[in-house]
């Protein structure tokens, strides 16, 4: 409860700095504008839809290229951790395409795809997958051997060895890896979609676009806002169960 | 000492032969190959243990007990010889033979029921009450009832070691291999355990292999003891402790053979020389 207090409290200290800041004249409120505006150009496109459509078209997005990079990264993560010759191969090249920042897969994308949605989610898949390759990966790696050996001479094998020993071994970094995931495709669907500008869908980072192109720093900042808003919802709600589950079972981070 | 003469004894006994055994080890070796060296831990290592009989392996720390039990339960595969359970060859682990490890093999996942009832689960020949009321009944039996619900990481290492046992118990297996099972322990709940696991064995007639650094508590628990040598792990000598049943630790005739076996041992690791 304290600690809800303390970070409300931080946060409307933040916005009244703001509005002191923009109200005090120093800046063009057409540069500079003040947190009342650009609440008002969030009403406003929240009221005529705009706003409504841009997230349904975001998460549309966003929930597709990140389940196919899960389906490809969660599968190939495990095989490249039980291979030698997939380590040094697979998992080598993951390790690099993943020091690439998504928003250079964007000419490439543009140049195969075009102005399409094909385009988008192959950056974001291209975002995901790699990371997610090598969190799997790693985790799979550290699980200790002991578990598998214990269940083996309990008659445990195969499928049941997997489902029942493996997997629920796995979560701890199965979660790491899945929520380094989604932060990549977040980031990397953020980069396509202010750079491929389809008719097909108008999502968040579009708007921010358009925001920049009109010279709308209210719509700048609005749709700069929402990005923060429904990212750090979606981790509260996606992950923290989880976490928090995998922190109760196996004693980590304990206060 | 007469080589020949020890790894007769270690061999034979007068509970098991031939077809009654229900485990036999026959001239098993192995070798650990990694980057920096090769590890010859076990060298023809030959037992024959009766069905119902209560063996111990005592030997020096890295002797291979351990990789001993692990290739028995066939988690390993030796590099030559084989192992023998009811006269089938062991080619991998099965749940007629369970393993309670030396180090801790909990799932954290589970909680405390629910690792007990792991094993139970694939015992398909037990309904579900059935199961429930089994694994309740091994958690009485080492004292844990009251904490089936709580998570692993919340115990104390010798609870966890106490839940283990339970698991494999649980799982009525016919031979136990039990890897230093109550190192971790308080003096009294070993104890407690030591008449526990004396009435379950007269009650069930399980085989026990049963590893021991203690020579009190492997006198206590085993028909027989065996000494192993400093690696490459051989047997060197085996000791037959034919003290009537149930037995306690502070019997004199006891404490006198694990006296002798200790003697026995320390010839082996200090060349003989006296405390
Ligand atoms: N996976 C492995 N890789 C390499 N060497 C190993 C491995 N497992 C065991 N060894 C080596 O084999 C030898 C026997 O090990 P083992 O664990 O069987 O000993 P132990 O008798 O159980 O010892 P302790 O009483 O300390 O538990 C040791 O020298 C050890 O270093
Ligand atoms: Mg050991």
């Amino acid at each position: 409860m304290k600690r809800i207090v303390v970070s409300l409290l931080f946060f409307i200290a933040l916005l009244a700095i703001w509005g002191i800041a923009a109200s005090s004249g120093r800046w063009s409120p057409v540069l500079f504008p003040s947190p009342w505006s650009v609440a008002e150009y969030l009403r406003g496109a929240l009221l005529d839809g705009t706003l409504v459509e841009a997230i349904y078209v975001t998460m549309k997005r966003l929930l597709v290229g990140y389940a196919i990079g899960l389906l490809i990264g969660l599968p190939l993560g495990l095989l490249v951790s039980s291979s030698q010759m997939l380590e040094d191969t697979v998992g080598a090249l993951a390790l690099g395409l993943q020091t690439l920042p998504s928003v250079c897969w964007v000419p490439l994308a543009l140049l195969w795809f075009g102005q399409t949605e094909g385009a988008m989610l192959f950056v974001v898949v291209m975002g995901t997958v790699w990371s997610v390759i090598i969190a799997t990966d790693h985790g799979a790696r550290t699980i200790p051997p002991i578990y598998a050996r214990a269940a083996r001479t309990m008659g445990s094998q195969g499928l049941h060895l997997w489902i029942r020993v493996m997997l629920p071994a796995s979560l701890p970094f199965l979660v790491s890896g899945m929520k380094q995931g989604w932060a990549f495709a977040w980031r990397s669907l953020m980069a396509a979609e202010i750079y491929v500008t389809i008719l097909t869908g108008f999502g968040l980072g579009q708007l921010l676009h358009y925001g920049r192109e009109l010279q709308a720093m209210d719509q700048v900042i609005g749709a700069m806002a929402m990005i923060v808003i429904i990212g750090s919802l979606a981790d509260r709600i996606l992950f923290s169960p989880w976490e928090r589950f995998v922190h109760r079972r196996w004693g980590t981070n304990v206060k | 000492m007469n080589m020949g003469e020890a790894q007769r004894q270690g061999v034979t006994s007068e509970h098991g032969s031939g077809a009654s055994s229900k485990l036999i080890v026959e001239s098993v070796s192995k070798w650990f190959r990694t980057p920096r060296a090769t590890v010859h831990a076990l060298d023809g290592i030959s037992i024959e243990v009766a069905a119902g009989e209560v063996v111990c392996l005592v030997g020096p720390s890295g002797c291979g007990k351990s990789t001993l039990l692990d290739i028995i339960a066939g988690l390993t595969k030796p590099d030559s010889g084989h192992v023998l359970a009811d006269g089938q060859l062991v080619t991998g682990p099965g749940r007629q033979r369970l393993v309670v490890f030396q180090e801790p093999s909990l799932f954290p996942w589970l909680d405390v029921f629910g690792n007990v009832m792991f094993g139970l689960k694939l015992c398909p020949e037990l309904t579900n009450g059935e199961r429930r009321e089994i694994a309740h009944r091994f958690l009485v039996l080492v004292g844990l009832e009251k904490f089936e619900r709580v998570h692993v990481h919340e115990l104390s290492g010798g609870m966890k070691q106490r839940v283990a046992l339970a698991r494999a118990l649980a799982a009525d297996p016919q031979v136990l291999l039990m890897d230093e099972p109550f190192g971790a322990l308080d003096a009294m709940t070993r104890e407690h355990l030591y008449d526990d696991v004396q009435r379950i064995w007269r009650d069930s007639g399980k085989t026990i292999v049963f590893v021991t650094h203690n020579m009190r508590e492997a006198v206590c628990l085993g028909d027989r003891v065996l000494l192993m040598s400093q690696a490459p792990g051989k047997i060197i000598q085996a000791f037959d402790i034919p003290l009537p049943r149930p037995r306690s630790i502070y019997d004199v005739d006891l404490v006198g053979h694990a006296a002798r076996i200790a003697d026995a041992l320390r010839g082996t690791v200090g060349g003989g020389v006296p405390e």
